[in-house]
Protein backbone atom coordinates (compact mmCIF):
# COMPACT_ATOMS: atom_id res chain seq x y z
CA UNK A 1 0.00 0.00 0.00
CA UNK A 2 2.68 2.30 -1.39
CA UNK A 3 0.21 5.61 -1.96
CA UNK A 4 -0.72 5.73 1.58
CA UNK A 5 0.59 9.37 2.45
CA UNK A 6 1.49 10.38 6.05
CA UNK A 7 1.26 13.88 7.56
CA UNK A 8 4.48 13.24 9.11
CA UNK A 9 6.09 12.15 6.00
CA UNK A 10 4.83 15.18 4.18
CA UNK A 11 5.99 17.02 7.42
CA UNK A 12 9.76 15.81 6.69
CA UNK A 13 10.00 16.48 3.06
CA UNK A 14 9.34 20.22 3.53
CA UNK A 15 12.18 20.08 6.48
CA UNK A 16 15.78 21.32 5.10
CA UNK A 17 18.71 19.21 5.79
CA UNK A 18 19.89 20.94 9.29
CA UNK A 19 16.69 19.05 10.81
CA UNK A 20 18.25 15.81 10.18
CA UNK A 21 18.30 13.80 13.89
CA UNK A 22 14.38 13.56 12.89
CA UNK A 23 14.00 10.11 11.71
CA UNK A 24 11.16 8.51 10.09
CA UNK A 25 10.66 4.96 10.48
CA UNK A 26 8.13 2.51 9.91
CA UNK A 27 6.93 -0.25 11.98
CA UNK A 28 4.73 -2.97 10.65
CA UNK A 29 2.68 -3.95 9.01
CA UNK A 30 4.61 -7.54 9.19
CA UNK A 31 5.98 -7.42 12.81
CA UNK A 32 5.82 -9.51 15.56
CA UNK A 33 4.55 -7.36 18.36
CA UNK A 34 2.45 -5.68 15.99
CA UNK A 35 -0.04 -8.34 16.72
CA UNK A 36 -1.49 -8.63 13.14
CA UNK A 37 -1.14 -6.29 10.15
CA UNK A 38 -0.59 -2.83 12.21
CA UNK A 39 1.54 -0.49 10.07
CA UNK A 40 2.75 2.45 12.72
CA UNK A 41 4.58 5.32 10.93
CA UNK A 42 6.92 6.94 13.85
CA UNK A 43 8.87 10.20 13.57
CA UNK A 44 11.85 9.68 16.25
CA UNK A 45 14.29 11.84 17.65
CA UNK A 46 17.00 9.36 18.01
CA UNK A 47 15.80 6.95 20.91
CA UNK A 48 12.47 9.74 21.59
CA UNK A 49 9.05 9.54 19.92
CA UNK A 50 8.06 12.68 18.84
CA UNK A 51 4.72 10.61 17.03
CA UNK A 52 3.10 8.22 15.50
CA UNK A 53 0.44 7.60 13.19
CA UNK A 54 -1.53 4.46 12.30
CA UNK A 55 -2.09 2.98 9.05
CA UNK A 56 -4.99 0.43 9.81
CA UNK A 57 -7.08 -1.22 7.23
CA UNK A 58 -4.81 -4.50 5.56
CA UNK A 59 -7.40 -6.86 7.43
CA UNK A 60 -10.47 -5.09 6.48
CA UNK A 61 -13.32 -7.30 4.87
CA UNK A 62 -16.05 -5.11 5.06
CA UNK A 63 -17.98 -6.74 7.74
CA UNK A 64 -20.90 -4.15 7.61
CA UNK A 65 -21.20 -4.59 4.07
CA UNK A 66 -21.56 -8.01 3.95
CA UNK A 67 -24.05 -7.73 6.66
CA UNK A 68 -26.77 -5.62 4.21
CA UNK A 69 -26.44 -9.16 2.20
CA UNK A 70 -26.88 -11.29 4.53
CA UNK A 71 -30.26 -12.39 6.75
CA UNK A 72 -30.35 -12.06 10.45
CA UNK A 73 -29.28 -15.72 10.99
CA UNK A 74 -26.91 -15.55 8.04
CA UNK A 75 -24.63 -12.98 9.37
CA UNK A 76 -24.24 -14.58 13.03
CA UNK A 77 -20.73 -16.33 12.29
CA UNK A 78 -19.34 -13.71 10.35
CA UNK A 79 -19.54 -11.29 13.74
CA UNK A 80 -16.99 -14.25 15.21
CA UNK A 81 -14.51 -13.42 12.72
CA UNK A 82 -13.77 -9.63 14.25
CA UNK A 83 -12.22 -10.71 17.19
CA UNK A 84 -11.17 -14.16 17.05
CA UNK A 85 -9.68 -14.60 20.23
CA UNK A 86 -13.12 -13.38 21.64
CA UNK A 87 -15.72 -14.91 19.91
CA UNK A 88 -18.28 -15.58 21.82
CA UNK A 89 -18.33 -12.04 23.23
CA UNK A 90 -18.99 -10.72 19.27
CA UNK A 91 -21.51 -13.44 19.00
CA UNK A 92 -23.24 -12.72 22.30
CA UNK A 93 -23.49 -8.64 21.54
CA UNK A 94 -25.08 -9.05 18.11
CA UNK A 95 -27.68 -11.75 18.68
CA UNK A 96 -28.84 -9.98 22.00
CA UNK A 97 -29.14 -6.66 19.66
CA UNK A 98 -31.12 -8.67 17.17
CA UNK A 99 -33.26 -9.99 20.03
CA UNK A 100 -33.73 -6.52 21.49
CA UNK A 101 -34.93 -5.15 17.92
CA UNK A 102 -37.39 -8.84 17.59
CA UNK A 103 -38.25 -8.16 21.09
CA UNK A 104 -37.58 -11.72 22.06
CA UNK A 105 -35.47 -12.89 25.24
CA UNK A 106 -33.43 -15.54 25.61
CA UNK A 107 -34.48 -18.37 28.46
CA UNK A 108 -33.00 -17.97 31.98
CA UNK A 109 -31.10 -21.35 31.14
CA UNK A 110 -29.69 -19.52 27.95
CA UNK A 111 -28.52 -16.81 29.55
CA UNK A 112 -26.68 -18.64 31.94
CA UNK A 113 -24.69 -20.43 29.87
CA UNK A 114 -24.13 -17.64 27.41
CA UNK A 115 -22.10 -15.81 30.58
CA UNK A 116 -20.25 -18.83 31.80
CA UNK A 117 -19.36 -18.96 28.26
CA UNK A 118 -18.21 -15.29 27.58
CA UNK A 119 -16.44 -15.15 30.80
CA UNK A 120 -14.24 -18.33 29.78
CA UNK A 121 -13.43 -16.41 26.88
CA UNK A 122 -12.92 -13.45 28.08
CA UNK A 123 -10.22 -15.38 30.26
CA UNK A 124 -9.20 -17.13 27.16
CA UNK A 125 -8.49 -13.59 25.88
CA UNK A 126 -6.60 -12.38 28.42
CA UNK A 127 -4.18 -14.99 28.77
CA UNK A 128 -3.77 -14.64 24.94
CA UNK A 129 -3.33 -10.49 25.74
CA UNK A 130 -0.84 -11.55 28.72
CA UNK A 131 1.43 -14.14 26.78
CA UNK A 132 1.98 -12.02 24.18
CA UNK A 133 2.39 -9.00 25.86
CA UNK A 134 4.92 -10.32 28.05
CA UNK A 135 6.76 -11.93 24.89
CA UNK A 136 6.80 -8.39 23.62
CA UNK A 137 8.37 -6.85 26.68
CA UNK A 138 10.79 -9.70 26.50
CA UNK A 139 9.47 -12.36 28.97
CA UNK A 140 8.87 -15.58 27.39
CA UNK A 141 7.89 -18.23 29.43
CA UNK A 142 3.97 -16.80 30.09
CA UNK A 143 3.46 -17.27 27.20
CA UNK A 144 4.00 -20.75 27.43
CA UNK A 145 2.19 -20.97 30.68
CA UNK A 146 -1.15 -19.07 29.46
CA UNK A 147 -0.99 -21.29 26.02
CA UNK A 148 -1.46 -23.99 28.08
CA UNK A 149 -3.93 -22.71 30.16
CA UNK A 150 -6.32 -21.14 27.04
CA UNK A 151 -6.01 -24.56 25.91
CA UNK A 152 -8.32 -26.19 28.95
CA UNK A 153 -10.66 -23.66 27.60
CA UNK A 154 -10.60 -24.21 24.20
CA UNK A 155 -11.54 -28.27 24.89
CA UNK A 156 -14.49 -26.75 27.10
CA UNK A 157 -15.66 -24.64 23.53
CA UNK A 158 -14.92 -27.89 21.41
CA UNK A 159 -16.81 -30.02 23.47
CA UNK A 160 -20.01 -27.65 23.74
CA UNK A 161 -20.08 -26.48 20.11
CA UNK A 162 -17.51 -28.31 18.05
CA UNK A 163 -15.42 -25.18 17.32
CA UNK A 164 -12.37 -23.93 19.42
CA UNK A 165 -12.06 -20.00 18.04
CA UNK A 166 -14.60 -18.86 15.86
CA UNK A 167 -17.08 -20.71 17.69
CA UNK A 168 -20.10 -19.41 16.46
CA UNK A 169 -21.83 -20.85 20.00
CA UNK A 170 -25.13 -18.81 20.44
CA UNK A 171 -28.27 -18.49 18.18
CA UNK A 172 -30.65 -15.28 18.14
CA UNK A 173 -33.05 -16.06 20.70
CA UNK A 174 -31.12 -17.92 22.96
CA UNK A 175 -28.41 -21.32 22.66
CA UNK A 176 -28.23 -24.13 20.18
CA UNK A 177 -26.83 -26.56 22.12
CA UNK A 178 -27.71 -27.94 25.04
CA UNK A 179 -24.48 -28.38 27.70
CA UNK A 180 -22.99 -31.46 27.40
CA UNK A 181 -22.78 -34.60 29.98
CA UNK A 182 -20.43 -33.29 32.77
CA UNK A 183 -20.23 -30.02 31.57
CA UNK A 184 -20.52 -28.36 35.06
CA UNK A 185 -18.28 -30.69 36.38
CA UNK A 186 -15.72 -29.91 33.79
CA UNK A 187 -16.05 -26.46 34.06
CA UNK A 188 -15.88 -26.79 37.66
CA UNK A 189 -13.01 -28.69 37.63
CA UNK A 190 -11.07 -25.87 35.13
CA UNK A 191 -11.82 -23.56 37.91
CA UNK A 192 -10.19 -25.17 40.46
CA UNK A 193 -6.96 -25.72 37.94
CA UNK A 194 -7.00 -22.10 36.42
CA UNK A 195 -7.02 -20.36 39.87
CA UNK A 196 -3.36 -21.15 41.09
CA UNK A 197 -2.37 -20.96 37.89
CA UNK A 198 -2.72 -17.16 38.07
CA UNK A 199 -1.20 -16.98 41.01
CA UNK A 200 1.98 -18.20 39.04
CA UNK A 201 1.87 -15.51 36.43
CA UNK A 202 1.85 -12.95 39.29
CA UNK A 203 4.79 -15.18 40.82
CA UNK A 204 6.24 -15.04 37.01
CA UNK A 205 5.77 -10.97 36.96
CA UNK A 206 4.47 -8.97 39.19
CA UNK A 207 7.52 -8.37 41.08
CA UNK A 208 10.03 -9.14 38.29
CA UNK A 209 12.05 -6.19 38.39
CA UNK A 210 12.27 -5.94 34.46
CA UNK A 211 8.74 -6.49 34.20
CA UNK A 212 8.31 -3.24 36.65
CA UNK A 213 10.75 -1.19 35.14
CA UNK A 214 9.19 -1.57 31.50
CA UNK A 215 5.42 -1.03 33.11
CA UNK A 216 5.65 1.54 35.50
CA UNK A 217 5.04 5.11 34.16
CA UNK A 218 4.88 3.81 30.59
CA UNK A 219 1.75 5.14 28.15
CA UNK A 220 0.26 6.81 31.07
CA UNK A 221 -3.13 8.01 29.91
CA UNK A 222 -5.57 10.06 32.48
CA UNK A 223 -9.44 9.09 32.77
CA UNK A 224 -10.49 12.30 31.43
CA UNK A 225 -7.77 11.67 28.31
CA UNK A 226 -9.56 8.00 28.35
CA UNK A 227 -13.05 9.36 28.51
CA UNK A 228 -12.29 12.25 25.68
CA UNK A 229 -10.74 9.59 22.85
CA UNK A 230 -13.82 7.16 23.78
CA UNK A 231 -11.07 4.66 24.98
CA UNK A 232 -13.01 1.76 27.16
CA UNK A 233 -12.08 -1.56 28.37
CA UNK A 234 -9.53 -2.61 30.70
CA UNK A 235 -7.91 0.67 29.64
CA UNK A 236 -10.58 2.81 31.10
CA UNK A 237 -10.34 1.21 34.80
CA UNK A 238 -6.86 0.90 34.89
CA UNK A 239 -7.30 4.93 34.99
CA UNK A 240 -9.64 4.71 37.39
CA UNK A 241 -12.71 4.87 36.27
CA UNK A 242 -15.04 2.09 37.62
CA UNK A 243 -17.33 1.56 34.37
CA UNK A 244 -17.91 -1.63 33.56
CA UNK A 245 -20.94 -2.11 31.48
CA UNK A 246 -21.90 -5.84 32.83
CA UNK A 247 -22.27 -3.73 36.15
CA UNK A 248 -23.50 0.08 34.61
CA UNK A 249 -26.37 -1.57 32.45
CA UNK A 250 -26.84 -5.37 32.84
CA UNK A 251 -27.31 -7.59 30.20
CA UNK A 252 -27.67 -11.42 30.13
CA UNK A 253 -27.66 -12.60 33.05
CA UNK A 254 -25.05 -10.32 34.96
CA UNK A 255 -27.20 -8.77 37.67
CA UNK A 256 -27.42 -12.18 39.31
CA UNK A 257 -24.07 -12.40 39.93
CA UNK A 258 -21.61 -10.65 42.89
CA UNK A 259 -18.60 -9.37 41.62
CA UNK A 260 -16.39 -6.45 41.69
CA UNK A 261 -14.31 -3.90 39.17
CA UNK A 262 -10.80 -3.70 39.65
CA UNK A 263 -9.31 -0.40 39.03
CA UNK A 264 -6.37 1.19 38.86
CA UNK A 265 -4.54 4.58 39.55
CA UNK A 266 -1.96 5.76 37.75
CA UNK A 267 -3.72 4.66 34.49
CA UNK A 268 -0.10 3.39 33.14
CA UNK A 269 1.11 -0.20 31.63
CA UNK A 270 1.08 -1.99 34.94
CA UNK A 271 -1.78 -0.83 36.18
CA UNK A 272 -3.64 -2.69 33.31
CA UNK A 273 -1.75 -5.59 33.88
CA UNK A 274 -2.66 -5.44 37.37
CA UNK A 275 -6.24 -4.54 36.29
CA UNK A 276 -6.58 -7.07 33.83
CA UNK A 277 -5.09 -10.07 35.99
CA UNK A 278 -7.71 -8.72 38.73
CA UNK A 279 -10.48 -9.26 36.05
CA UNK A 280 -9.42 -12.70 35.24
CA UNK A 281 -10.17 -13.70 38.99
CA UNK A 282 -13.24 -12.14 38.77
CA UNK A 283 -14.29 -14.20 35.83
CA UNK A 284 -13.82 -17.22 37.82
CA UNK A 285 -15.75 -15.69 40.34
CA UNK A 286 -18.67 -15.25 38.14
CA UNK A 287 -18.71 -18.75 36.11
CA UNK A 288 -18.19 -20.06 39.67
CA UNK A 289 -21.94 -18.62 40.77
CA UNK A 290 -23.10 -19.26 37.33
CA UNK A 291 -22.22 -22.94 37.10
CA UNK A 292 -23.41 -23.58 40.66
CA UNK A 293 -27.37 -22.91 39.76
CA UNK A 294 -28.06 -23.44 35.69
CA UNK A 295 -31.73 -23.20 35.64
CA UNK A 296 -33.35 -25.93 33.98
CA UNK A 297 -35.64 -24.69 31.06
CA UNK A 298 -35.80 -24.48 27.76
CA UNK A 299 -32.25 -23.03 26.00
CA UNK A 300 -34.32 -21.37 22.83
CA UNK A 301 -36.99 -18.33 23.03
CA UNK A 302 -39.71 -18.51 20.75
CA UNK A 303 -38.01 -16.83 17.75
CA UNK A 304 -39.70 -16.74 13.92
CA UNK A 305 -37.30 -19.01 11.63
CA UNK A 306 -37.80 -16.27 9.16
CA UNK A 307 -36.49 -12.69 10.96
CA UNK A 308 -38.29 -9.91 10.35
CA UNK A 309 -37.78 -7.83 12.80
CA UNK A 310 -39.91 -4.44 12.90
CA UNK A 311 -38.60 -1.32 11.05
CA UNK A 312 -36.48 0.47 14.06
CA UNK A 313 -33.41 1.02 15.39
CA UNK A 314 -31.20 -0.31 18.24
CA UNK A 315 -27.44 0.01 19.36
CA UNK A 316 -26.74 -2.35 21.98
CA UNK A 317 -23.57 -2.91 23.44
CA UNK A 318 -21.81 -5.09 25.82
CA UNK A 319 -17.96 -5.40 27.50
CA UNK A 320 -15.98 -7.46 25.56
CA UNK A 321 -12.64 -8.24 27.09
CA UNK A 322 -11.30 -5.10 24.98
CA UNK A 323 -13.87 -2.37 25.93
CA UNK A 324 -17.26 -1.80 24.69
CA UNK A 325 -18.29 -3.92 21.36
CA UNK A 326 -21.25 -2.40 20.09
CA UNK A 327 -24.05 -3.18 17.61
CA UNK A 328 -26.34 -0.82 16.07
CA UNK A 329 -28.77 -2.22 13.68
CA UNK A 330 -31.30 -0.88 11.33
CA UNK A 331 -34.08 -2.84 10.76
CA UNK A 332 -36.08 -2.06 7.16
CA UNK A 333 -38.83 -4.58 8.11
CA UNK A 334 -37.04 -7.41 5.77
CA UNK A 335 -35.84 -10.02 6.67
CA UNK A 336 -32.15 -8.77 6.05
CA UNK A 337 -30.70 -5.58 8.39
CA UNK A 338 -30.61 -2.60 6.32
CA UNK A 339 -27.36 -1.51 7.76
CA UNK A 340 -25.07 -2.86 10.67
CA UNK A 341 -22.84 -1.03 12.45
CA UNK A 342 -20.54 -2.34 14.33
CA UNK A 343 -18.61 -0.20 17.28
CA UNK A 344 -15.11 -1.91 18.04
CA UNK A 345 -13.27 -1.53 20.88
CA UNK A 346 -10.17 -1.87 19.28
CA UNK A 347 -10.31 0.64 16.68
CA UNK A 348 -11.56 3.20 19.04
CA UNK A 349 -8.88 2.43 22.10
CA UNK A 350 -5.66 2.21 19.35
CA UNK A 351 -7.04 5.83 18.15
CA UNK A 352 -5.10 6.51 21.83
CA UNK A 353 -1.48 5.04 20.77
CA UNK A 354 -0.01 8.12 19.46
CA UNK A 355 -1.27 9.77 22.68
CA UNK A 356 0.36 7.91 25.28
CA UNK A 357 3.58 7.37 23.19
CA UNK A 358 4.78 10.66 22.46
CA UNK A 359 8.09 11.51 24.77
CA UNK A 360 8.55 7.82 25.03
CA UNK A 361 11.02 5.51 24.13
CA UNK A 362 10.50 3.03 20.75
CA UNK A 363 10.90 0.11 22.86
CA UNK A 364 7.53 1.72 25.07
CA UNK A 365 5.74 1.63 21.53
CA UNK A 366 5.95 -2.01 22.00
CA UNK A 367 4.62 -1.89 25.18
CA UNK A 368 1.92 0.41 24.47
CA UNK A 369 0.72 -1.55 21.55
CA UNK A 370 0.32 -4.91 23.92
CA UNK A 371 -0.95 -2.94 26.93
CA UNK A 372 -4.20 -1.92 24.98
CA UNK A 373 -4.64 -4.70 23.35
CA UNK A 374 -6.07 -4.66 19.87
CA UNK A 375 -6.96 -7.34 18.00
CA UNK A 376 -6.60 -6.04 14.52
CA UNK A 377 -9.58 -8.23 12.67
CA UNK A 378 -11.67 -6.08 14.76
CA UNK A 379 -9.47 -2.53 14.38
CA UNK A 380 -10.17 -3.29 10.31
CA UNK A 381 -13.53 -5.15 10.56
CA UNK B 1 -33.63 17.56 29.65
CA UNK B 2 -35.99 17.47 25.80
CA UNK B 3 -37.61 20.09 26.99
CA UNK B 4 -34.81 22.13 27.97
CA UNK B 5 -33.26 21.26 24.44
CA UNK B 6 -36.61 22.07 23.07
CA UNK B 7 -36.67 25.74 24.72
CA UNK B 8 -33.55 26.40 23.52
CA UNK B 9 -33.05 24.98 19.83
CA UNK B 10 -37.06 25.03 19.01
CA UNK B 11 -38.59 23.81 15.94
CA UNK B 12 -34.85 22.58 15.42
CA UNK B 13 -35.86 19.55 17.11
CA UNK B 14 -38.15 17.62 15.17
CA UNK B 15 -38.67 14.61 17.14
CA UNK B 16 -37.33 13.13 20.69
CA UNK B 17 -38.96 9.76 21.29
CA UNK B 18 -37.66 6.38 23.12
CA UNK B 19 -37.82 3.49 20.74
CA UNK B 20 -37.66 -0.15 22.48
CA UNK B 21 -36.49 2.03 25.10
CA UNK B 22 -33.77 3.64 23.72
CA UNK B 23 -33.59 7.43 23.88
CA UNK B 24 -33.26 9.79 20.58
CA UNK B 25 -33.28 12.70 19.03
CA UNK B 26 -33.86 13.56 15.22
CA UNK B 27 -32.82 17.37 15.02
CA UNK B 28 -32.43 19.80 12.32
CA UNK B 29 -28.72 19.54 10.18
CA UNK B 30 -28.54 23.10 11.22
CA UNK B 31 -28.36 22.29 15.06
CA UNK B 32 -25.27 20.38 14.19
CA UNK B 33 -22.88 21.16 15.78
CA UNK B 34 -24.10 23.26 18.39
CA UNK B 35 -27.01 21.03 19.46
CA UNK B 36 -24.11 18.19 20.35
CA UNK B 37 -21.91 21.21 22.25
CA UNK B 38 -24.79 21.76 24.53
CA UNK B 39 -25.38 18.00 24.81
CA UNK B 40 -21.72 17.73 25.54
CA UNK B 41 -21.20 21.19 28.15
CA UNK B 42 -24.81 21.09 29.58
CA UNK B 43 -26.19 17.43 29.50
CA UNK B 44 -22.65 15.88 30.85
CA UNK B 45 -23.10 13.61 27.54
CA UNK B 46 -19.21 13.28 27.85
CA UNK B 47 -18.34 10.22 25.81
CA UNK B 48 -18.79 9.71 22.12
CA UNK B 49 -19.60 6.02 21.41
CA UNK B 50 -19.84 6.13 17.69
CA UNK B 51 -20.17 8.55 14.82
CA UNK B 52 -22.09 6.44 11.81
CA UNK B 53 -24.30 7.20 8.77
CA UNK B 54 -27.36 5.44 7.19
CA UNK B 55 -27.36 5.88 3.01
CA UNK B 56 -31.11 5.93 1.80
CA UNK B 57 -31.12 6.40 -1.96
CA UNK B 58 -34.66 7.23 -2.17
CA UNK B 59 -34.14 10.06 -0.18
CA UNK B 60 -33.87 14.19 -1.16
CA UNK B 61 -31.24 14.22 1.90
CA UNK B 62 -29.52 11.02 1.40
CA UNK B 63 -27.60 10.58 4.35
CA UNK B 64 -29.13 9.97 7.78
CA UNK B 65 -25.59 10.71 10.35
CA UNK B 66 -26.02 9.19 13.80
CA UNK B 67 -23.85 10.33 16.79
CA UNK B 68 -24.41 7.43 19.75
CA UNK B 69 -23.71 9.50 22.49
CA UNK B 70 -23.26 8.02 26.44
CA UNK B 71 -22.95 10.23 29.55
CA UNK B 72 -20.60 8.92 32.45
CA UNK B 73 -22.34 11.08 35.48
CA UNK B 74 -25.81 9.89 34.24
CA UNK B 75 -25.09 6.33 32.60
CA UNK B 76 -28.00 7.35 30.10
CA UNK B 77 -27.19 6.63 26.23
CA UNK B 78 -28.50 8.96 23.76
CA UNK B 79 -29.08 9.25 19.53
CA UNK B 80 -28.54 12.38 17.56
CA UNK B 81 -29.81 12.18 14.08
CA UNK B 82 -29.60 14.49 11.59
CA UNK B 83 -30.36 14.05 7.78
CA UNK B 84 -27.70 15.82 5.22
CA UNK B 85 -27.85 16.03 1.21
CA UNK B 86 -25.19 14.22 -0.83
CA UNK B 87 -22.16 16.09 -1.41
CA UNK B 88 -23.11 18.88 1.89
CA UNK B 89 -20.56 19.03 4.52
CA UNK B 90 -21.06 18.08 8.23
CA UNK B 91 -19.91 19.85 10.76
CA UNK B 92 -16.56 17.78 12.37
CA UNK B 93 -17.28 17.21 15.99
CA UNK B 94 -13.45 16.92 16.99
CA UNK B 95 -13.78 20.22 19.17
CA UNK B 96 -15.84 18.52 21.35
CA UNK B 97 -14.73 14.95 21.44
CA UNK B 98 -11.23 14.07 20.02
CA UNK B 99 -12.50 10.40 19.95
CA UNK B 100 -14.52 11.63 16.39
CA UNK B 101 -11.24 11.77 14.74
CA UNK B 102 -10.72 8.43 13.56
CA UNK B 103 -14.53 7.51 13.51
CA UNK B 104 -15.44 10.45 11.15
CA UNK B 105 -12.67 9.62 8.87
CA UNK B 106 -14.35 5.72 8.90
CA UNK B 107 -17.85 7.65 7.99
CA UNK B 108 -15.74 9.38 4.93
CA UNK B 109 -14.37 6.47 4.03
CA UNK B 110 -17.36 4.65 3.94
CA UNK B 111 -19.99 7.05 2.53
CA UNK B 112 -17.80 9.64 0.94
CA UNK B 113 -19.55 12.11 3.46
CA UNK B 114 -17.29 15.03 3.98
CA UNK B 115 -16.39 16.74 7.64
CA UNK B 116 -15.79 20.08 7.70
CA UNK B 117 -13.04 21.39 10.12
CA UNK B 118 -11.83 17.82 10.63
CA UNK B 119 -7.58 18.16 10.59
CA UNK B 120 -6.31 14.96 9.08
CA UNK B 121 -9.89 13.84 6.37
CA UNK B 122 -8.73 10.84 4.75
CA UNK B 123 -9.66 7.14 4.50
CA UNK B 124 -8.75 5.18 6.70
CA UNK B 125 -9.55 1.52 5.94
CA UNK B 126 -9.38 1.72 2.36
CA UNK B 127 -6.10 3.00 0.34
CA UNK B 128 -6.06 6.46 -0.44
CA UNK B 129 -6.08 6.16 -4.18
CA UNK B 130 -9.34 4.07 -4.22
CA UNK B 131 -11.98 5.43 -5.85
CA UNK B 132 -15.84 4.49 -4.46
CA UNK B 133 -17.61 4.50 -1.05
CA UNK B 134 -18.52 0.48 -0.31
CA UNK B 135 -21.23 1.45 1.80
CA UNK B 136 -23.09 3.43 -0.15
CA UNK B 137 -26.16 1.55 -1.26
CA UNK B 138 -25.25 1.84 -4.63
CA UNK B 139 -22.00 0.69 -4.42
CA UNK B 140 -22.35 -3.16 -5.31
CA UNK B 141 -21.54 -5.82 -2.89
CA UNK B 142 -18.43 -7.40 -5.52
CA UNK B 143 -17.55 -4.35 -6.88
CA UNK B 144 -14.06 -3.17 -6.59
CA UNK B 145 -11.65 -0.29 -7.95
CA UNK B 146 -10.49 -2.26 -10.83
CA UNK B 147 -8.22 0.06 -12.35
CA UNK B 148 -6.33 0.04 -8.48
CA UNK B 149 -6.07 -3.77 -8.37
CA UNK B 150 -4.34 -3.84 -11.72
CA UNK B 151 -1.86 -1.21 -10.68
CA UNK B 152 -1.00 -1.81 -7.24
CA UNK B 153 -1.69 -5.64 -6.71
CA UNK B 154 -0.92 -6.97 -10.68
CA UNK B 155 -3.92 -9.01 -11.10
CA UNK B 156 -7.01 -8.72 -12.96
CA UNK B 157 -9.28 -8.81 -10.36
CA UNK B 158 -9.77 -9.21 -6.60
CA UNK B 159 -12.88 -11.05 -7.54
Amino acid sequence: MTDRTSHLELEQHEKTFLDSNELIINMGPQHPATHGVLRVILKLDGEKVLGTECVIGYLHRGVEKIAEHRTYTMFNPYVDRMDYVAAVSNGLGYCEAVEKLLSAEAPPRAKYIRVILTELNRLASHMLWLGTHALDIGAITPLFYTFRDREEILKIFEKYCGARLTTHAFRIGGCVYETYEGFEREVKKFLDFVAPKIDEYEELLTTNRIWVERTKGVGKISAKECIALGVTGPVLRASGVKWDLRKAQPYAAYADFDFEIPIGQNGDTYDRYIVRMQEMRQSLRIIEQAVGKIPDGPIMAKVPKVMKPPVGEIYHSIEAPKGELGYFIVSDGSTQPYRVRVRPPSFVNLQALDMMVRGQLVADVIAVIGTLDIVLGEVDC
Amino acid sequence: MISRLKVRHGSGIREANTYLGQKYIVADSSLIPELLQVLRDQEQFDYCVDITAVHYLDRERQFELIWILYSFPHNERIRVKARFADGESVPSVVPIWPAANWLEREVYDMFGIRFGGHPDLKRILLPDGWKGHPLRKDYGIIQQDQEWVQINLGIESGQ
